[in-house]
């Protein structure tokens, strides 16, 4: 039995039903964003210089360019779901909200793509 | 697009019965953080594809990110993680209906201070003192 009216179930009211999964991702990502990050920071400490042999030895290195990735992804789509959350709070103008969410949509998924590239190109390069 | 819902302090903001204490201002920092990370995140693949297009691009980025005001930036943006990574963890606690109570939000809120203060200032002796990259 449903308790909706028919007027909200023939205008289409009610949940998306993407919440759970949405507060899900945002959680899981933390939960994973949280060790890689400290490894991030440590390692970048301790890189002995930024001269372009250090960092490019540094992306390439074992398993190196496959955490890179992963954070980087990871780091974006938390940015995006947490982004989307802000917007949605603070922005109520159905077209600059809209925009907005375009937008950081646009903006994560680039950087997530455009960081893996790079990761990879270091790392395939380090190869030969 | 159907209407997603607020989050539930957005309807009382302003009217409603929160009154202020540290713990409000604790959380709001954390999503200024977080949009913070986001500029923090790009400086990084920024940094990362200037090394993948070889040596020569990588060299003409260096002088912008060695010099005083960049490691004031990245500082800044440690602090930023160092912050959203603390108060992360304490908003995950709260996910699993830990930590609610005032008197623990509050203790868990010095916490989370305390643990900001001292490991951003181990972290920027290392970048300012010992003089560490990037």
């Amino acid at each position: 039995m449903s308790l909706r009216a028919p007027l909200a179930k023939a205008l289409n009211h009610g949940s998306a039903h993407a919440g759970v999964h949405h507060w899900v991702v945002q959680r899981f990502s933390a939960l994973a964003l949280a060790p890689l990050s400290i490894w991030l920071v440590y390692q970048l400490l301790s890189l002995p210089d930024s001269d372009y042999h250090t960092v490019v030895g540094w992306v390439g290195n074992s398993w190196n360019p496959v955490l890179l990735s992963l954070l980087i992804v990871l780091a974006a789509w938390h940015a995006w779901l947490g982004l989307s959350i802000v917007i949605e709070d603070y922005v109520h103008t159905y077209l600059s909200k809209t925009l907005l969410l375009l937008l950081s949509a646009f903006l994560n998924g680039l950087i997530a793509a455009s960081g893996v590239y790079a990761v990879l190109r270091i790392a395939i390069r380090s190869l030969r | 697009m159907a209407e997603r819902p607020l989050s539930p302090f957005m309807k009382v903001v302003g009217i409603g019965p929160y009154r202020w204490a540290y713990t409000n201002t604790l959380s709001i920092l954390h999503r200024v953080t977080g949009v913070a990370l986001v500029a923090a995140l790009l400086g990084l693949v920024i940094w990362l594809i200037g090394a993948s297009f070889g040596r020569d691009s990588y060299d003409a980025f260096k002088p912008f990110f060695v010099s005083l005001p960049a490691k004031v930036v990245v500082s800044l943006a440690l602090i930023a993680l160092i912050y959203h990574f603390s108060t992360g963890l304490r908003h995950l606690a709260f996910d699993i209906g830990w930590g609610f109570e005032k008197t623990t939000a509050r203790r868990t809120a010095n916490l989370v201070i305390a643990a900001v203060v001292i490991v951003s200032a181990l972290c920027l002796y290392l970048i300012f003192w010992r003089g560490t990259a990037p």
